[in-house]
């Protein structure tokens, strides 16, 4: 082995512009995600924004009826397809699964280069609604069927984009699969690897396997807009709720596509910050599977009110409920794992923790969805929208950037201001549930979703949840500020181990060489957690 | 939350009770426990830590009790929703139509009304049809819901326990004006149902045309005083030389009774420029010619 020191990272051995966008080292290209997820994460904050401003008093408050339309469903398309759906795979899967398993790239290199460039492309035809044609589609993210075959807006372009899109989620799932597969480092067993692994290998079948599902069924809307073909819309002989189903049948478990990877995130954090292994690594890593396997049929919860009979209705209901069993699971293996642990409360750990709190309300708020009784009632009110946002944002968001302050030292090799980190992270959570929480409320008092404009009993509720979203802002505007400030102000250098982890990427160099090792890894003896026999890591 | 105001409210929010007072119990427990090892295992309260694998005694436990709770939730779920399926015999039956962005009732009378009027504590069976895209028939305060399909025959019932008002919401995105496509039930005793039974409808001296338009929901897109909404207003329409797209072909025409009828029948054969094809449906079966002559003669009088 050579001398340490003389390892070039792996973003000081090429440099400019080309040397990253056809890169082929995952550690970059998940770096050309981090940034472009990050562009239209942005994007679609500030379209939330507008919406909350627009829904701050009764009646118009900045934009027309059609436009607050476009706004939202934009705003949908964004946050699903380009940014929750890759968010955590493709950014910190890619640059630390292959760290994490000890080896030096994924199983196929040039197409996790190609799943980028068709994210990109796919991102374009997305945006490039907003400049031609007849405008954004005013659909909502769902398409809805027989709507978005009459609407003049641009759905076929937006259609398009989110099948375009679903390629790079497919080619990336199928990397993955083949990589937990094939290059695990020798001695590293399935029940040997770390439990982010595990998460995203559940995921990963899922997005192979649903995804084509949600592909053939937008290309049925387009068929069906351009060539006048019955399939969805009663008018010329189709039928609208076959489109549920379709749609439903990969956008369920597209759901758990958002949220096993940010389990397994959560699952790396716990044992690091308590210093202890993991409680239940068995049941937090099949848990994610029986998740994944169940996610696939209970689709029709989502279609409770469409006039579905009373059958289906029952057998829905019931396995969704199934589903909340391995969900519990995980929760009380993540809180036990805190027990007796040597507790280093740092930014990446009061994320976890936030995590843990905002995604118990989001299951039981889904508890509460699942019943037939009450769902009949809240179906299709804002308690739907902060139910999901309670999931997907208060979930698998706040796991990403826990995950982004945890792994920011390895990224990087610098520390960004932990008490700026913490600020930060406290007006962000207080933003967070300001926002969301009088969603729940106004739903339960019976506030539809996407309402341009409200009844006035419905006024307080969504006047606190705009001023919540005002909160949220700064927090994130804080939070990216002060990790921007460590990357261009050089925050103080790191070694190979700040948070004292035990996972392979805290062997090697912060950043990592482009072969991710200088010296060959050494796994702990009994399973990835056990920090009683961690190997000892030399600078 | 609003008046519980139907019989099936109550199960509905007996359901809610159990499941949001099982799971507020389960958040604050467990946040407090989280908080608490986080604060008693803190690293300088406890330098050293455990390693615990796991205990098979634990796994069981915690399987075992949120597989038993969540069937108890399912159970109440679906025995608070089972009674909504199965409307019982000789409810009164009325059909509701929605269209972009305005709900009409038909009674078994034939009377066609903007809102809905019902007796007190007598089951209302409402059959429920879309005219063009889903929309969905709310009623928040009678806790029920169900979706209006085009193409398909959906229904609901309900026995009102309260006397007043309440609204009616469109619960599933149908548009531009999907917000505003709100009615109301009106719950009144029965004698006064009789009542309203019995009063002749339309006795207003409006003209019938303009009635035939407010009941067809036409007015929500085309305005009578020369605004836009979604399609070209009546005011000044008729006799007016447009420009319209036919087949994706351009071409001139002078409104006259003829285009305003074909307008109606085929909404998509000639469409003025400008507008959009594809969001109006066909009235044809709707309307008869001489509904349609007596919208054509109000049209003239709006100049």
């Amino acid at each position: 082995m050579t001398a340490v020191s003389t390892q070039l990272s792996f973003f000081d051995t090429r440099k400019g512009l080309f040397s990253w966008i056809f890169s082929v080292d995952h550690k970059r290209i998940a770096l050309l995600y981090l940034y472009s997820l990050i562009t239209f994460f942005l994007v679609g904050v500030t379209l939330g924004l507008l919406m909350r401003y627009e829904l701050l008093n009764p009646g118009k408050d900045l934009v027309e009826a059609k436009t607050y339309n476009q706004i939202f469903t934009l705003h949908g398309v964004i946050m699903i397809f380009l940014f929750i759906i890759p968010s955590i795979p493709a950014v910190f899967g890619n640059f630390f699964l292959p760290i994490m398993l000890g080896t030096d790239d994924v199983s196929f290199p040039k197409l996790n280069l190609l799943s980028w460039w068709v994210y990109i492309v796919g991102a374009l035809m997305a945006l490039s609604t907003l400049v031609f044609g007849d405008g954004p589609a005013d659909t909502g993210w769902t398409f809805y069927a027989p709507y978005s075959v009459k609407t003049g807006t641009n759905v076929t372009m937006s259609v398009l984009a989110a099948f375009v899109l679903g390629f790079s989620s497919i080619l990336t799932g199928l990397n993955f699969i083949v990589t937990i597969h094939r290059l695990r480092t020798p001695g590293m067993t399935f029940l040997k690897m770390p439990l982010f692994a595990w998460a995203l290998y559940a995921t990963s079948w899922i997005q192979l396997l649903a995804t084509p599902i949600i592909g053939i069924t937008l290309l049925m809307i387009t068929a069906e807009r351009v060539l006048g073909v019955g399939l969805f819309d009663p008018s010329i002989g189709g039928d609208p709720i076959l489109y549920q189903h379709l749609f439903w049948i990969y956008s369920h478990p597209a759901v758990y596509i958002m949220a096993l990877p940010a389990f397994g995130v959560i699952s790396e954090m716990l044992p690091t910050f308590s210093q202890r292994t993991i409680f239940g690594y068995k049941a937090i890593a099949f848990s994610s599977l029986a998740i994944a396997f169940v996610g696939y049929f209970i689709w029709g919860h989502h279609m409770f009110t469409s006039g579905m009979s009373g059958t289906a209705r029952f057998i829905f209901s019931m396995l969704t409920f199934l589903v909340a069993i391995p969900t519990a699971i995980k929760v009380f293996n993540w809180v036990a794992t805190l027990y007796k642990g040597s507790i280093n409360v740092q930014p990446p750990l009061l994320y976890t923790l936030a995590f843990i709190f905002q995604f118990m309300i989001g299951g039981f708020t889904g508890l509460v969805l699942g019943a037939l009784a009450t769902d009949i009632h809240l179906h299709d009110t804002y308690f739907v929208v902060g139910h999901f946002h309670y999931v997907m944002f208060g979930g698998t968001g706040f796991a990403f950037f826990g995950a982004l302050h945890y792994w920011y030292p390895k990224i990087w090799g610098r520390m960004y201001n932990i008490t700026m980190a913490n600020i930060a992270f406290v007006i962000f959570f207080i933003g967070f549930n300001m926002l969301y929480f009088p969603m729940l409320i106004v739903g339960l008092m019976g506030m539809p979703r996407r309402y341009y404009d409200y009844l006035p009993e419905f006024h307080l509720p969504n006047m606190i949840s705009t001023y919540g979203s005002w909160v949220l802002a700064t927090g994130l505007i804080l939070m990216l500020a002060n990790l921007a400030a460590g990357f261009f102000k050089k925050g103080p250098k790191v070694g190979r181990n700040p948070w004292n982890g035990i996972t392979l990427e805290w062997q090697t160099l912060s950043p990592p060489p482009v072969q991710n090792f200088d010296r060959m890894p050494e796994i702990p003896l009994n399973g990835p957690y056990d920090f009683e026999n961690k190997p000892a890591i030399k600078e | 939350m609003r008046a519980s105001a139907s019989t099936f409210a109550q199960g509905v929010d007996f359901s809610l009770y159990v499941i949001v007072g099982i799971s507020v119990f389960f958040l604050i427990g467990i946040t407090i426990v989280m908080l608490y090892f986080v604060f008693r295992y803190n690293k300088k309260r406890n330098p050293v830590a455990t390693n615990i694998e796991g205990s098979h005694k634990l796994e069981v436990i915690w399987t075992a009790i949120p597989t038993l709770l969540v069937m108890v939730m399912f159970y109440f779920g679906w025995m608070g929703y089972k009674p909504l399926r199965k409307a019982p015999d000789g409810a009164l039956e009325v059909k509701a139509y929605g269209q972009m962005w305005k709900f009409s009732f038909e009674y078994p009378d034939g009377r066609i009304t903007d809102s809905l009027v019902v007796p007190l504590g007598k089951p209302v069976k409402v059959n429920l049809v879309s005219r063009d895209v889903l929309h969905s028939f709310f009623i928040p305060a009678f806790r029920m819901k169900e979706d209006m399909v085009p193409g398909k025959d959906n229904f609901l019932w309900f026995e009102a326990t309260e006397k007043g008002r309440f609204d009616i919401l469109c619960a599933e995105y149908c548009g531009q004006l999907h917000s505003y496509m709100l009615s109301s039930v009106t719950v009144v005793e029965d004698a006064q149902y009789e009542q309203w039974l019995a009063s002749t409808a339309g006795t207003s001296n409006e003209h019938p045309g303009l009635a035939l338009l407010k009941q067809n929901a036409c007015l929500t897109c085309h305005s009578q005083d020369g605004s836009k909404i979604i399609g070209p207003s009546f005011k000044g329409v008729f006799g007016k030389t447009e420009i319209v797209v036919t087949d994706g072909v351009e071409r001139e025409i002078v409104i006259d009774e003829a285009y305003i009828s074909r307008s109606i029948k085929q909404p998509n054969a000639d469409v003025v420029k400008g507008y959009m094809k594809g969001l109006m449906v066909s009235y044809e079966a709707v309307l008869t010619d001489e509904q349609i002559a007596s919208i054509t003669d109000y049209i003239k009088t709006l100049q």
